[in-house]
């Protein structure tokens, strides 16, 4: 009876999640307010049902009663978050919040299979930054000073990570840890923020080639002192964020060409000079001549999706442990030997699905600076998801970083949460306007 | 907040921009797609994959089949279900099968994951996922042929060596022989004994892969190919006057138990085996280019075959002192080779220059015997151009018809090849080798033998090729 209810919670997790991304992507189809809040509400109990299904699954394999209270803790926080979400913010983007609240539910499920003390300790980050990111919205609806202090942006992100260069912790190889006293946290996922937002205040003010040469020169000092720390997976999304920030402000495409180019000779250069980067390509083109050493890692995560095909072992039935750093870089390996290939290609389009959402928040935004957030952050979140999915699956050499609200680590998603609430707060605040012309005209008309 | 018109085209710039990102993402979803799909049974067929004991634990391990039909490996499942691996031809496949305790050898390791996949029918299987019943593992059906099998292991008999057939034209792999070897059967209970090695006699080692051998004048292959190559015009107006002991300065170099030759051409060298002639020879060569066609040869070079194996090794440079270039030229000296990659080098010429990757598996089938994954021919490249292949066939073909190859001379078919009488170490007997391929005018077989310590590869090695060959014909 228990073999029954796992195998066919397998196959109903993946028919749920296919629906989950089928939804997400109909939602753009569908013109009035009505059926998008009830194309919503269905996403809902969808992401309610696999999230169900996986712990039941735990449940059944392990009989241990603390993943019953863990899940119902989940629950709890899930249906809260969302309903105190909606009824605070009137005009939040519910499918933004639902993809947010879908990744996190399945970022705990393949945590707490991977790890219980992490899934733990990454639930209460999860619920800290919850409730503190809850402001955001608010502020950037409000608060239009925001525009206003590039250089309290750009000054604090280059000293932050400055900070970190000079006395951060080596793990992997790069500089990317901050340590005060038992707490340890990675700047650059927070001067990942900043920087956008000092790029969009510089470029909001002018785009004359004298603003966008001391611009250029700010974000090549971030840029560098992340290349200086080795935190080169850092220092690409920096780099290609704000080439094309540089590019959409500017719409020249000899910006976009020279970035590119430049960008280019650095990574030939970067090449050259490391040799953790040779070591990297090298493992990429071919891991399989030296599996015992350079090609493990990629190896043992083409393992993991290879044996798990496209409908996964089951939750619990597979060794996705076996890669390593698994819980950070190569989670979407171990959904994939698990939960099935079919699964981690849905999860990979709904990330997909919120940069698309983010692009179009940043279209129809008017002032130039909230478009200029919309699009950087944007930027920044698909390159994350895209270094993070193309290294694990060989698409790309590995760069060793995290994949957003799904990987365990706090820094990661504090910032997260950041990053999509200042999104939230961009389209409630495009809303509000809209609803406020609209509410002028149908006065002026009533006159 | 001031509402300032962007400029015009900034949406439209980004529209753009998120359609390449979602292209990118779509050829990335589809490189995933397509490893799951097509390459993802290669790429976890791999011994560093971790999964095969889970696998174990929801199939019963396939079977290993010969070519025509003969069961060379199957699990047999006893009542209380402990599952014993069963290798009915004992000594047999020894080395090219393997043995599953103790680690992964040959074709078991090789293929292990395929044995543990199960591709009987769907509805069979979910059945049995519900029922919690083991899948049946796919079969492996390998190239390896039981008749010639037999005869290569019966008439290598109790003396220690190799032998290694196969068809040039496929590269498929139809019979490989080591000894002394071991009962897979038996491998764990007799663990001890076999690591131990008192005797130092390897049995584990698969010598037809493995073993290192100096090629001895089966080397000649190459310095005759070398200069051809460097005498393109005038390579048959070569003569050399073997007195039995050819001198050059303080060195000396005799040819197989001293014999004179006589007036020697350069067929009539090749076909004797006469050392003085090649040693000679050796001397006029560009070692540089000599090296540079003992890798093109595959030698120093990674060799294209899933077992396990030992590179061969060529080590002579420019500037080796005269003696060591002596040596080399006949195939002494530090030359090492083994079996399969002499093989390989007998069935490019055999192939018109091209070398076919040799392979043992030809496909796996379902417990029901459907072909779930055919495994077809592959050329790895050409070693040597078709005229220079044409050119060592006709040489080849004088050993056996007229020289040191004439236990393999028969009627009902011809056969070209090469003997080799390797020394390894003063006062013992030689290595003996025979290398070669028939017919000659239309390739079917190739076939190497190395018989250690044992005396002249014509009287030893090539009556076993011989014996190969008539097994294959008679049929």
């Amino acid at each position: 009876m228990t073999i029954l209810v796992l195998e066919s919670s397998k196959y109903l997790m993946i028919f749920f999640m296919l629906v989950y991304a089928y939804l997400n992507f109909r939602f753009f189809g569908v013109k009035y307010d009505i059926r998008r809040k009830k194309l919503c509400r269905r996403q809902n109990q969808l992401m309610f049902l696999i999230h169900f299904l996986g712990y039941l699954s735990l449940y059944l394999n392990r009989n241990d009663e603390t993943i019953l209270v863990f899940y119902l803790a989940q629950v709890i926080f899930l249906g809260v978050y969302m309903t105190l979400s909606k009824l605070f913010y009137r005009n939040i983007s519910r499918l933004l919040l639902n993809n947010m609240c879908l990744l996190i539910s399945v970022g705990l499920l393949i945590l707490t299979r991977l790890n219980m003390e992490r899934a733990t300790r990454q639930f209460a980050i999860i619920v800290v930054s919850a409730v503190f990111s809850w402001i955001i919205p608010f502020i950037v609806d409000r608060v239009w000073q925001l525009s206003r202090i590039p250089w309290l942006y750009g000054v604090l992100g280059l000293v932050l990570l400055a900070v970190v260069c000079v006395a951060g912790i080596t793990s992997y190889g790069a500089k990317m840890t901050l340590e005060l006293g038992s707490f340890s946290f990675q700047p650059a996922e927070f001067v990942k923020i900043s920087f956008v937002f000092f790029v969009a205040t510089m470029f909001y003010r002018a785009t004359d080639f004298k603003t966008v040469c001391i611009t250029t020169a700010m974000a090549a000092g971030h840029v560098l002192i992340l290349v200086l720390s080795k935190d080169l997976g850092n220092g690409l999304i920096f780099f290609l964020t704000y080439i094309f920030m540089l590019f959409v402000a500017t719409s020249n495409y000899l910006y976009l060409g020279a970035g590119l180019t430049a960008g280019g000779a650095a990574a030939v250069l970067a090449y050259r000079l490391f040799p953790h980067v040779q070591t990297r390509v090298q493992a990429w083109l071919d891991p399989w001549s030296d599996v015992a050493d350079k090609g493990y890692q990629i190896a043992q995560s083409l393992f993991a999706i290879g044996t798990g095909g496209w409908f996964g072992m089951g939750l619990d039935q597979g060794i996705p442990e076996k890669i390593p750093v698994v819980e950070k870089d190569f989670v979407i390996s171990a959904i994939a030997e698990e939960m099935g290939g079919i699964f981690a290609v849905c999860l990979i389009l709904i990330c997909l699905g919120c940069f698309l959402q983010f692009m179009m928040i940043a279209a129809r935004m008017q002032a130039v600076f909230y478009k200029l957030i919309a699009f950087g952050l944007g930027c920044e979140y698909i390159i994350q998801v895209f270094l993070t999915v193309g290294g694990a699956v060989k698409f790309i050499p590995l760069t060793g970083m995290t994949l957003p609200l799904v990987s365990y680590g706090g820094s990661s998603i504090v910032g997260t949460f950041i990053l999509f609430q200042v999104i939230q707060g961009l389209y409630i605040l495009k809303r509000n306007e809209e609803e406020e012309d609209e509410e002028e005209r149908t006065q002026s008309k009533s006159k | 907040m001031k509402r300032s018109e962007p400029n015009p085209k900034a949406n439209k710039n980004i529209l753009r921009l998120a359609y390449v990102v979602a292209g990118i993402f779509v050829c990335m979803l589809l490189y995933l797609g397509y490893f799951i799909q097509f390459e993802s049974g290669t790429a976890i067929n791999n011994t560093y994959n971790p999964r095969v004991n889970l696998l174990a634990e929801k199939v019963v391990r396939g079977k290993i089949l010969s070519a025509d039909g003969q069961v060379l490996a199957r699990t047999v499942t006893a009542d209380d279900g402990t599952e014993t691996r069963e290798y009915p031809f004992g000594n047999l496949y020894a080395h090219v099968v393997g043995y599953t305790e103790k680690g992964r050898t040959g074709i078991e390791s090789m293929t292990n994951f395929y044995l543990l996949t199960s591709h009987v029918n769907l509805i069979e299987q979910i059945v049995n996922e519900f029922s919690g019943t083991k899948n049946l593992g796919d079969n492996v059906v390998t190239t390896l042929d039981s008749r010639l099998q037999q005869t290569a292991y019966d008439l290598l008999g109790d003396r220690r060596g190799a032998v290694v057939v196969m068809e040039p034209d496929t590269g498929k792999i139809l019979a490989m022989v080591s000894k002394p070897d071991y009962d897979p059967n038996t491998v764990a209970a007799q663990w001890e004994s076999l690591t131990a090695d008192e005797q130092g006699e390897a049995r584990l080692l698969n010598r037809a892969t493995q073993g290192l051998y100096a090629p001895g004048s089966t080397f000649k292959i190459l310095t005759l190919l070398e200069y051809i190559r460097e005498h393109p015009d005038d390579y048959e107006n070569f003569h050399f006057d073997c007195d039995g002991t050819y001198e050059n300065g303080e060195y000396q170099i005799r040819c197989y138990q001293g014999e004179a030759h006589g007036s020697q051409d350069l067929s009539q060298a090749f076909a004797n085996s006469c050392n003085g002639a090649f040693a000679s020879m050796g001397l006029e060569l560009d070692l540089k280019q000599y090296a540079d066609l003992a890798d093109q040869l595959l030698y120093n070079q990674p060799l294209p075959l899933a077992l396990p194996y030992n590179k061969s090794s060529y080590s002579m440079t420019e500037g080796a002192d005269t003696w060591e270039v002596l040596q080399t030229a006949i195939g002494q000296g530090k030359t090492q080779v083994t079996p399969i990659h002499q093989l390989m080098i007998t069935s490019a010429i055999a192939n018109g220059g091209t070398l076919m990757k040799p392979y043992v598996v030809d496909h796996l089938e379902n417990a029901g015997g459907q072909t779930i994954k055919k495994f077809m021919p592959s050329a790895y490249g050409e070693l040597l151009s078709a005229s220079e292949a044409e050119q060592l066939t006709e040489y080849m073909r004088q050993v056996v018809e007229t020289g040191t190859g004439s236990a393999v001379r028969t009627d009902a078919y011809t056969v070209a090849g090469k003997t080799g009488s390797a020394e390894f170490e003063t006062g013992k007997e030689t290595h003996a080798w025979f290398t070669g391929f028939a017919p000659a005018e239309d390739p079917k077989i190739a076939v190497t033998v190395i018989v250690e310590e044992s005396g002249s590869g014509g009287r030893v090695a090539a009556p076993i090729a011989r014996g190969i060959f008539d097994a294959y014909f008679s049929r």
